[in-house]
């Protein structure tokens, strides 16, 4: 690991440095497995955050109070230290200019992190596809990539829109609710765009999402999901 | 295999080492994974069909499939993204039910599901009392998110081959990946021997 960023109180950046990597999609994950010094043995997989066109590779890891490896990562691992990984894997939450669009990425808390590989990665391209991001997280302080996402709308006019669930600051304009079918009828294209979909995040905000678009006409065949439970680290 | 320095990890002390599969932990959850939006099929709508390479293509509906003799299986379930759930129960009708008096040469299945997800399978891995179509979990039906109505439990595999959402099985005579298997999982995916990934 070269180096750690801290992104939000409960979530880190892992950099690393991968002699050899042989590259990846933007939406893969990889596998993380530690090994301690009796020999035993802990997996998890967590998603990648660059793009395939960037020098390093960074995991964004939500540290789970309760959980086995995402602590070791967040707390003990220092810069410096090695990391063994496996992969890239999954090739199905992957986006690739030559899929089309409209593209519309949907991330729930760090569900927004292998979609922001895909926004690098759309960036890094210059795509000119028509791209829409819906972003929902508890608070402003529990936004990942806070900064990188307001640069992008800035200087390339990104269209994101935030809900901040349970908190929100004082002027705030954005949504401040779950995400429901009027929301998603105002921030999705019209299904007759036939957009391509990601979705990203716990298990009950990927239901939600997907059976909104379903609901409002999307294809099921058009929406990709991940989904991760309070299990996942 | 590198250290990781000041990892010590969290050895479970309530399940049974030799139940838990190399590089899984045990979870009290019921984690869901699914590639796209959870289907929703009428249960008038439903059948489950066995087509392919057999003389003649039988189906079931969601009554007659309820009125076959069920069974009760309790199995410990085993997911490719590392967890594993000790002791899960399930009442369905087992494969080797719903394929007797099926005459094929067929060696292999693919379970075809709605919103298209696919597997493939050996059929000796189908057959044996090794796979059972679901469509009760813990006592209660099965929730959609998890597959139901009715899913494909093929316990001894990892839980991708346990196709949610299953509407049947086509007999083939030769091997065709499924959804998951062409995006890079195992062909075959047993927990024991740790076959997540192609080349495993």
């Amino acid at each position: 690991m070269a180096q750690l960023v801290d992104e939000t109180a409960q979530t880190k950046s892992l950099v690393l440095e991968v002699p050899g990597w042989a590259g990846h999609r933007a939406g893969q994950h990889v596998d993380v497995r530690l090994t301690a010094e009796d020999g035993y043995q802990a997996q998890r997989s967590y998603s990648i955050a660059s793009a395939p066109e960037d020098n390093y590779i960074v995991l964004t890891v939500e540290r789970l109070a309760d959980g086995e490896v995402s602590p070791y990562l967040t707390d003990v691992l220092g810069p410096g230290d090695p990391l063994e990984l496996r992969g890239p894997i999954g090739g199905y939450f992957v986006w690739e200019e030559e899929l089309g669009g409209p593209l519309l990425l949907i991330g729930g808390g760090s569900g927004v992190v292998p979609l922001r590989s895909m926004l690098r990665h759309y960036f890094a391209v210059g795509s000119s596809i028509p791209l829409r991001v819906l972003y929902s997280a508890r608070s402003l302080a529990d936004v990942i990539y806070r900064e990188e996402l307001t640069r992008m709308t800035e200087d390339s006019g990104l269209d994101i829109r935030f809900t901040l669930t349970r908190q929100q600051p004082a002027g705030w304009r954005g949504y401040a609710r779950r995400i429901d079918v009027p929301l998603l009828a105002e921030v999705a294209f019209p299904s007759d765009e036939d957009p391509l979909v990601y979705i990203c995040g716990p298990t009950a905000f990927v239901e939600a999402a997907a059976q909104g678009l379903v609901g409002l006409g999307h294809d099921p065949s058009k929406i990709r999901t991940e989904r991760f439970g309070p299990t996942g680290g | 295999m590198a250290i990781s320095r000041g990892f010590r990890g969290r050895r479970r002390v309530d399940a049974d080492p030799t139940r838990i599969p190399p590089g899984q932990y045990v979870t009290p959850d019921f984690p869901v994974l699914s590639a796209g939006p959870t289907p929703h099929t009428l249960l008038a709508e439903w059948t489950f069909e066995i087509r392919g390479a057999v003389d003649k293509p039988v189906s079931w509906t969601w009554e007659e499939l309820l009125a076959l003799p069920s069974e009760t299986p309790t199995f410990d379930i085993h997911c490719v993204t590392k967890w594993s759930k000790l002791d899960t129960s399930w009442r369905g009708v087992s494969l080797d039910t719903l394929l007797d008096g099926v005459d094929t040469s067929a060696e292999y299945v693919l379970a075809f599901c709605d919103g298209g997800y696919t597997t493939n399978l050996p059929l000796e891995d189908v057959t044996g009392g090794k796979a059972w179509i679901v469509y009760e979990y813990e006592g209660a039906p099965l929730e959609p998110e998890h597959g139901g109505p009715a899913r494909l439990l093929v316990p001894h595999l990892y839980f991708w081959k346990s196709a949610k959402w299953v509407r049947g099985l086509e007999l083939r005579d030769r091997d065709e990946p499924g959804f998951w298997e062409m995006y890079g999982y195992h062909n075959y995916g047993d927990p024991w021997k740790e076959q997540r990934y192609r080349g495993d």
